[in-house]
């Protein structure tokens, strides 16, 4: 342990633990700019510069440890004058076009001149003229407001090990960008998003797709269908002022109505439905010999990872569409059947916490329907904004529940927003295909939490069944390097790009704060627990889409409509 | 490009320093020596042997004014524009060299025989304002000076 002062207060930590983490112990933030929580800190911008007795310089605090008898001074004169001077340098060459840029909100930098009471700036610098890098169908980089503190950097190699940006360049001319400046449409990016969350200003945003969809809805030959991913109902509620983790589910589908969605289904139905095809498809590779483990395919950033990290895998993956996909090939067939409806005019719309989904829906596959499966993919932040602009009091609104056709949905769906939801419902139903009983602890917990790798054994029947669970693309590669290397204990893998699974998605709500993911999947917890079907197989619109359409899992129109392949990618 | 010209030279280096992060920097020091820049496919063989991301190699090419992954001309002139040369007028030298030269700094002459850069200190700084063409270094350079020493390359 290591005694040390900071503004005249005695405090005693761990020996290696940084100034700024001691500081906290006696709650005082030191602002900071380029240091996240969750990344390891590398002092590009020296806002949280401090002043140590004895030492001619000001120490960044991020990264330097305490000593013994160590005297810190956080809010000196000095130290304050320093920090205004870095903030307004900052702010000489930033492309300041703040009430329209998609931070407004949510930006750092600008949140830190207000609090560091910067009023006003003394320097003009060279404003950049970069080109936008719009070359994703999911993500554009504006180099223009980039201030080079590389969290998006260290999101991409440390955290996904994806590894697609970088700083290129020096001097004046320094700035991240891609292999070659190629663009992110053009290297193995996964489209997973963190890069958005880690941002502290407005360089890194999604494509949105409002304006088509706000066309969509005003035009009156167009059938619009909307589907919300299981997480929704979590986090739309917090992005429109509502504490975290309140469950909205019923004022989302009110909402998406007031929009003038002409039907108001769920992603959670066709989430159920891919329990019913995936654990099907696990069951038929334990008993057949199949290639195991079988992984689970219901990320879109995941299944671009394996596509140009893990090709040799292929085998491996689930041939299930995502529950996004499946409901889009089923809105432009068996609902239009149902509904009397020419597939032509629907416009299939998802809502989802997710960028990767936006590449998703482009893939030229994905089109099962004999139209593009689903047309528009709005971020959880998307829809908020929406809603804001129709002038929808949400907070008010009534609880109404989805169209029951494919809206209806068990607990086991919901749970797929939060790392190891998929696998959990899975094993639900996995358990009765195989013994034909229920499984009788329904709450499977070691799967749950937030742990980068979770693992558990389950006995069906005798069989001890062997599953992992790995969320973010970085844990992601130790157990599929362990399958690569056959050395994979598994039977059943899953995997989600995104820390903390879906409720950490590229499209959430702006943060990368791991306990606010973890509060988001209490909730879907708490959901599951109080509905009236907590199995995927108990669903009785799941059962009602076999009988009248689908007829059985794996079937013939199942295998057309709702599994796919996967393409080997490039690393460049 | 013959190809087995930079992997031999690569090659020797790995078998030197080792497979390491570290032995970056001196396998694109031999690669752009032995073609005058770095192509794409070199990078492909440095990302596949010595574990890096292509946009770190790609950082790191970026970084160094001696790095390039640009096709060079045969002559490569280098001008310094750091503060020692740039106050003893570094500009107009590259003016007069562009204007001779009918190219930019960045560019290559359609007759591929000139490239020009601009770049950052040549640790010439005695003899500012600096330049380099190819591995030759020319200092305390003028309007005048720079006419000849182009005129002597282009005959």
């Amino acid at each position: 342990m290591v005694t040390l002062t900071i503004n005249g207060k005695q405090v005693t930590v761990l020996e290696g633990t940084s100034i700024m983490n001691a500081a906290k112990q006696v709650h005082i933030n030191i602002p900071h700019l380029c240091y996240l929580e969750g990344l390891e800190p590398e002092y590009h911008c020296r806002v949280c510069g401090v002043e140590i007795e004895g030492e001619p310089r000001l120490a960044p605090s991020c990264v330097r440890q305490v000593s013994e008898g160590m005297k810190v001074q956080t809010n000196s004169a000095r130290v304050r004058r320093a920090r205004r001077m870095i903030v307004e340098l900052l702010l000489a060459d930033h492309y300041t076009d703040c009430p329209t840029c998609e931070r407004n909100q949510t930006c750092e930098l600008l949140k830190l001149a207000f609090e560091l009471g910067v009023k006003e700036i003394r320097f003009e610098g060279e404003k950049p003229h970069y080109e936008l890098d719009e070359t994703s169908p999911a993500i554009i980089r504006d180099p223009n407001k980039c201030v080079l503190c590389g969290r998006c950097v260290r999101v991409c190699h440390d955290v996904q090990t994806v590894s697609v940006i970088g700083f290129v360049n020096r001097g004046l001319e320094t700035m991240v960008s891609t292999f070659m400046e190629n663009g992110l449409g053009n290297v193995e990016c996964t489209n997973c998003g963190q890069c958005i969350h880690v941002c502290p200003v407005g360089a890194i945003k999604e494509k949105s797709a409002v304006d088509e969809v706000w066309a969509a809805l005003a035009d009156l030959e167009k059938h619009v269908v909307v589907q919300e991913a299981p997480v929704m109902r979590a986090s739309l509620g917090e992005e429109l002022g509502l504490p975290a983790g309140t469950l909205v589910a019923g004022k989302m589908h009110a909402a998406l109505r007031r929009l003038g969605f002409d039907t108001v289904f769920e992603t959670n139905f066709s989430a159920d439905l891919t329990i019913m095809e995936e654990a099907s498809e696990l069951v038929k590779r334990v008993k057949e010999g199949g290639v195991l483990p079988q992984i689970t395919s219901c990320c879109p950033g995941w299944i671009t990872f394996m596509e140009h990290f893990y090709p040799d895998l292929i085998p491996n993956v689930s041939t299930c569409k995502s529950p996004q996909q499946m409901f889009g090939a089923l809105s432009k067939t068996y609902y239009a059947e149902k509904a009397g409806i020419d597939p032509a005019r629907i416009v299939s719309v998802s809502i989802m916490p997710c960028t990767a989904k936006k590449f998703e829906t482009q893939r030229p596959e994905m089109a099962d329907s004999g139209f593009q499966d689903v047309d528009y993919v709005l971020t959880t932040r998307e829809l908020a904004r929406m809603i804001k602009e129709a002038g929808i009091d949400f907070a008010s609104l009534p609880d109404e529940p989805a169209e029951e056709l494919m809206g209806l949905y068990s607990g086991a769906a919901t749970i797929f927003g939060i790392t190891g939801g998929v696998m959990e419902a899975a094993l639900r139903t996995a358990y009765k295909l195989v013994t034909g009983k229920e499984l009788e602890k329904i709450d499977i917990e070691p799967v749950r939490g937030l742990d980068g790798i979770k693992t558990a054994t389950l006995n069906v029947d005798g069989l001890e069944v062997e599953v992992a669970v790995a969320h973010g693309l970085g844990n992601a590669r130790k157990v599929l390097d362990e399958v690569r290397a056959g050395k994979s204990p598994y039977h059943f893998i899953e995997i989600m790009a995104c820390p903390g699974g879906c409720a950490g998605g590229g499209g959430q709500p702006i943060g990368f704060d791991m306990a606010l993911r973890g509060i988001r999947g209490q909730t879907l917890y708490a959901e599951d627990r109080q509905l009236p079907y907590r199995r995927s197989h108990d669903n009785p619109s799941i059962k009602k889409v076999y009988e009248d359409y689908l007829k059985e899992p794996l079937g013939e129109k199942s295998h057309h409509l709702l599994h796919t392949k996967y393409t080997k990618r490039e690393v460049v | 490009m013959n190809v087995s010209v930079w992997k031999t030279k690569v090659d020797e280096v790995l078998k030197r320093s080792g497979k390491s992060k570290e032995t970056l920097l001196p396998c694109l020091e031999v690669i752009q020596e032995a073609c005058g820049y770095i192509p794409q496919e070199a990078i492909t063989y440095l990302r596949e042997n010595l574990d890096v991301p292509s946009i770190d190699i790609y950082g790191v090419i970026t970084f160094y004014g001696m790095l390039t992954t640009k096709e060079q001309g045969k002559y490569v002139i280098r001008i310094c524009d750091s503060l020692p040369c740039y106050l003893n007028k570094s500009d107009g030298v590259l003016g007069v060299i562009e204007k001779e030269l009918g190219i930019e700094a960045g560019e290559t002459s359609a007759d591929r025989q000139f490239t020009l850069e601009v770049v950052p200190c040549l640790g010439l700084c005695d003899k500012a304002p600096a330049m380099m063409i190819n591995d030759k270094i020319y200092g305390n350079l003028t309007e005048q000076s720079v006419k000849k020493i182009i005129a002597e390359l282009n005959c």
